[in-house]
């Protein structure tokens, strides 16, 4: 079930190689370089102007770069027109031929590759078989829903069997319903087939559910390319930590460091421990702890034995040795979010920072444990964070 | 509910009849004279004789078939119409292999310098016809400077001088000047909607340039073509004016002969059946080609 890479260097099916790509002052790409696995779900993800749609069509081969190089198995493919690259794209509007039955529009790309006409239709078949649809095979594209044209779609870029699939945000013109549906598909499609995927997004949601590997991308760069939940529980910066799902920023300051324990003086909080960190920080240096909102546990202040203490004195550096690797934080509730499956609280801490926290509603009837302007204490456990520097 | 409903389906027919009242009045009606015409005696000045003549005391119809029996008693006039649809099939021909390249050009060049190609396709239309075509007639003169390179330049392989004035080349030349714009115009129109990504698919997919204009492009734009086809052609197969001015006595064209049946010859019945022939054959080419573009349109490359 779970996808491990091994080798990551080695024989990547598809190598970016420092690739730029200016267009007059613009710069959409800066210096670029990824390695794709064969088998792989890769993941290009940023906002709007970051440059992933820019790096995906020459990868296509619709555009040139400035500088760099691409290499599929090995061997440029710089000077090879897009008809030649042995990879299809899914475009945005599923780009069928209207003019076309759905039949002739899966056979197109076997008529260019001059397959022989019986071996068309039986493969054609097939297709359609594949994605569950073997009586359209008549019907003009217009005919067709959102969901069956993605399909069909799918189906004539994957009918020739290519090394690489690409694909440009192909679930954004579909409503929230079906697009979960074909996330599933596309995933199960996936792995049967095992064909590469390279998946164009603005949608973290989409790229954490459907990945393998999502590279990050903001203003023409690669932030931080990593494995979904490692992206999630391990941003390498505040773009990723905040791009990446909701994220509490605390400011702070590097204190001291034991092996993989960190302790952090948070601004106007006092200090807290971060425990499972991999690498070496520089004492002294500026950083953000990063917490998720169901990370951090929330409760009535008089809970807790001593919190009015802390609640009087909130500069008070003395929530580290308390409760075995727990930070304690007072605080009183901001506002909230009634979502149905889980509230919202957001808590506004000594030092006025509001913090995001959520709360499964998993008592039947009961839906608000705490109302606005509530005193409360916020807690999370020294695992529970991640930091990054400035 | 019901009394909106009907009130809306009142409006509708109130929309339409204005249109509808001007099409009876000034087509319809005028196309039935014309068939009824046919029939009738010419007049001794021009004109026609009255249809309805008191014969003793007797009030009798005074129509004849003796017009239509002309008509298909020599074949001059069906080898008149023949050449007539030549040269608008050549005319239409010639319009769809110069416009199409020069309309896809425009379709796919940028938006600022697309609106200043289209005025430059539509800027002909800014002085008048028969303007244009005396133009032409400069430019064709036997004294002319084309006509005097061209002929020094065939003087040097040995081939005797050309007259360009009055030939059937002068007027397909003149009949593809005047009617390229009308075919650029549709096809223009076509280009311009189709889905770029649509070519981008077909390259993703292996197709090379060739497939993709001939699989794509081509097959798409084929209702532009039956548009711009159908504005060349009636117009073309109607004209009177160019093959007067520039066809000579060898250029003349079913248009001509009805326009001479209704002012030299004073022939109004015979005018009216060459008009009618040539309504019903306009019609034909309309049917037929609104029929194969809608074929096609469902058609595969395959």
């Amino acid at each position: 079930m779970v996808w491990v890479f091994t080798g990551r260097e080695n024989g990547a099916l598809l190598e970016i190689v420092n690739v730029s790509r200016h267009f007059d002052t613009f710069v959409a790409l800066d210096k670029v370089s990824l390695h794709i696995e064969a088998g792989e779900f890769f993941t290009l993800l940023g906002p709007s102007g970051c440059g992933k749609t820019t790096l995906l069509r020459l990868i296509a081969g619709f555009d040139q770069p400035d500088g760099g190089d691409i290499l599929l198995d090995g061997k440029s493919i710089i000077a090879v027109p897009p008809e030649d690259r042995p990879l299809h794209t899914i475009f945005q509007n599923y780009a069928l031929f209207p003019h076309m039955t759905v039949a002739e529009n899966i056979a197109f790309p076997l008529r260019m590759a001059r397959v022989a006409k019986q071996d068309i239709r039986t493969r054609v078949a097939e297709a359609l078989e594949d994605v569950r649809l073997p009586d359209k095979g008549n019907q003009y594209p217009d005919a067709l829903s959102g969901g069956q044209k993605q399909r069909i779609a799918i189906a004539r870029a994957l009918v020739n069997r290519p090394r690489l699939l690409l694909l440009d945000e192909p679930l954004s013109a579909l409503d929230a319903k079906l697009r979960e549906q074909m996330q599933i598909e596309l995933i199960d499609l996936q792995k049967d087939i095992g064909i590469t995927f390279i998946y164009v997004t603005h949608d973290q949601g989409e790229a954490l559910a459907l990945s393998h590997r999502i590279a990050v991308m903001d203003h023409g760069r690669i932030i931080q390319v990593d494995e979904p939940s490692r992206l999630y529980g391990y941003p390498g910066s505040r773009f990723v930590a905040d791009f990446i799902g909701k994220c509490n920023l605390l400011d702070g300051k590097v204190s001291e460091q034991q092996g993989s324990r960190v302790t952090v003086e948070l601004d106007g909080l006092g200090s807290v421990y971060v425990s499972g960190l991999e690498t070496q920080f520089a004492v002294g240096s500026r950083c953000a702890l990063t917490l998720r909102p169901e990370k951090i546990r929330i409760s009535r202040s008089s809970a807790i034995p001593g919190a009015s203490d802390t609640l009087s004195s909130p500069a008070d550096p003395s929530p580290l040795s308390s409760f075995d690797g727990e930070s304690h934080f007072p605080g009183y509730v901001h506002d909230m979010l009634y979502l149905g499956d889980v509230t919202v609280y957001n808590v506004t801490l000594a030092n006025g920072v509001l913090l995001e926290t959520l709360l499964a509603n998993s008592a039947s009837g009961r839906t608000n444990f705490f109302e606005i302007g509530d005193q409360v204490e916020v807690a999370w456990s020294c695992d529970a964070g991640h930091l990054v520097l400035d | 509910m019901l009394k909106t409903v009907q009130g809306k389906a009142w409006s509708k027919y109130l929309l339409s009849l204005p249109p509808m009242a001007y099409l009876l009045i000034f087509f319809a009606a005028p196309t039935l004279i014309m068939l009824f015409s046919s029939f009738r005696y010419p007049g001794e000045y021009g004109g026609l004789a009255p249809w309805l003549v008191q014969d003793g005391g007797q009030w009798t119809f005074d129509l004849t078939l003796e017009s239509w029996q002309r008509l298909f008693g020599t074949d001059i006039y069906l080898r008149l119409f023949v050449k007539s649809i030549g040269y608008a099939i050549c005319t239409t021909l010639f319009c769809m292999v110069m416009a199409y390249p020069l309309a896809l050009m425009i379709a796919r060049s940028g938006r600022k310098s697309r609106d200043l190609l289209l005025l430059l396709v539509i800027l002909p239309f800014w002085s008048n016809f028969l303007v244009r075509i005396y133009a032409w007639m400069i430019i064709f003169s036997p004294v002319g400077a084309l006509t005097r390179i061209l002929n020094g330049v065939l003087d040097l392989f040995g081939v005797g001088p050309v007259t360009l004035m009055y030939s059937p080349t002068a007027m397909i030349v003149c009949l593809v000047y005047v009617h390229l714009p009308f075919m650029v115009l549709p096809l223009y129109a076509n280009l311009e909607k189709h889905d770029p990504y649509l070519l981008d698919a077909a390259q993703d997919l292996g197709a090379g340039k060739w497939r993709r204009f001939w699989l794509i492009t081509w097959p798409l734009s084929l209702p532009g073509i039956t548009a711009g086809s159908i504005l060349v052609f009636i117009p073309v197969l109607g004209m009177f004016a160019i093959p007067d001015l520039l066809g000579g006595t060898d250029g003349i064209m079913i248009g001509n002969v009805i326009k001479q049946q209704f002012m030299e010859s004073r022939d109004w019945p015979f005018g009216s059946v060459l008009s009618m022939v040539l309504t019903v054959a306009a019609v034909a080419v309309v049917l037929l080609g609104s029929r194969l573009s809608r074929q096609r349109a469902g058609m595969s490359g395959s």
